[in-house]
């Protein structure tokens, strides 16, 4: 029992002590705004804003040096009365499209956008092709009289195990 | 043993194609530098800025205006607690003893302590600005220590290395810029 209630403990101790820590440490309170809807925005946009050290975290996340610096930097601009876009533009005219979390639609990003549902049809296509194909063939066979489709097995009957069954 | 494949024993072949493929793919994918991020501002006159000098030297402070004008200059974003700035220090000596104007934004710094590392490893700057706040980094595009840009006589970064500089950079690339932003 006693035993028990001390591995109870641990682990509210571990998690206790690793949650807080992790989550709180990206996000400081002395960046917070005081304007709760200001402040709101300025998450908002920075969850979408990569950085640029770690670049698989956003600057909402990160605890890099820069991260923070962006994210200063970003909530003063709002504060500045900046709107979302024009703080976006103010980053990707310094960091580029990078920055952003998710990539904009442009000539360069056409293919990650619609190359998946390009090769969707594509392969679509093949597959409605090849069974036109295989139905034209059927009919091609079909037009043949009994006699001919017999001559037709025998010849084929050892050497295309498509058709073993003679059909 | 002579390969001979039916025509419908071609689609077998597909696997083996796309397996060659996406092998050929993740072989590029080696050597692709994702760490290395394109800098929109290649091209670009150079951010307006004005950095004052660190404070026990004189160096003079580093502002846009000292990049116009004054042929090609090699801008060096560093700091003294960034080990591979120390790697390259050398080849920045090098460059400047061979005469290439080089200049330097001293990143988020104290002043006890760079004033000491320059003063031992030597000063390739002609001019050096102190950006204690990092603000003007972010305008250079800068995402780490250290990095070095080449402004041309008007004053337009025409180039951006991110990491130390190496022997091999300077010469197939840095020099060669240089040499041809002179002409």
């Amino acid at each position: 029992m006693t035993r028990r209630l001390a591995i109870l403990a641990l682990l509210l101790a571990l998690t206790g002590a690793v949650a807080p820590t992790n989550s709180a440490r990206a996000l400081q309170p002395d960046e917070v705004l005081a304007d709760p809807a200001l402040e709101a925005r300025a998450r908002d946009l920075s969850k979408g804003l990569r950085c640029l050290v770690c670049q698989n975290q956003s600057i909402d996340d990160s605890d890099a040096d820069l991260a923070r610096d962006l994210r200063i930097l970003l909530r003063e601009r709002l504060a500045a009365g900046d709107s979302d876009a024009q703080v976006i533009a103010f980053l990707t005219a310094r960091y580029g499209d990078f920055v952003l979390l998710k990539p904009p639609v442009t000539p360069v990003t056409w293919a990650l956008w619609f190359g998946p549902a390009a090769l969707l049809l594509i392969g679509a296509g093949g597959i409605v092709l090849g069974l036109r194909r295989r139905k034209a063939a059927d009919a091609e066979l079909d037009a043949l009289t009994d006699d001919e489709r017999a001559q037709l097995a025998a010849l084929l009957k050892d050497r295309d195990p498509r058709h073993k069954d003679g059909a | 043993m002579r390969l001979r494949l039916r025509r419908y024993q071609i689609v077998f072949l597909i696997p083996v194609i796309a397996f060659a493929l996406l092998a050929a793919a993740f072989g590029v994918g080696l050597y692709l530098r994702p760490d290395i991020i394109p800098s929109p501002l290649i091209n670009q006159e150079a951010p307006s800025f004005a950095l004052k000098p660190i404070p026990g030297r004189d160096d003079g402070g580093l502002s846009s205006g000292d990049l116009k004008g004054q042929g090609v200059t090699l801008v060096n974003v560093f700091a003294s607690w960034c080990v591979p700035c120390r790697a390259e220090h050398p080849l920045l000596m090098q460059l400047a003893k061979q005469g290439v104007r080089i200049v330097g934004i001293n990143y988020k710094d104290k002043p006890q302590d760079v004033v000491p590392w320059l003063a031992e490893l030597g000063n390739p700057f002609s001019r050096i600005g102190r950006d204690d706040t990092g603000r003007t980094a972010i305008d250079w595009g800068v995402y780490g220590v250290p990095e070095s840009f080449l402004v041309d006589n008007d004053g337009r970064i025409r180039h951006k290395h991110v990491g130390p500089l190496m022997d091999h950079d300077v010469k197939t690339t840095i020099l060669p810029m240089i040499r041809t932003l002179e002409k």
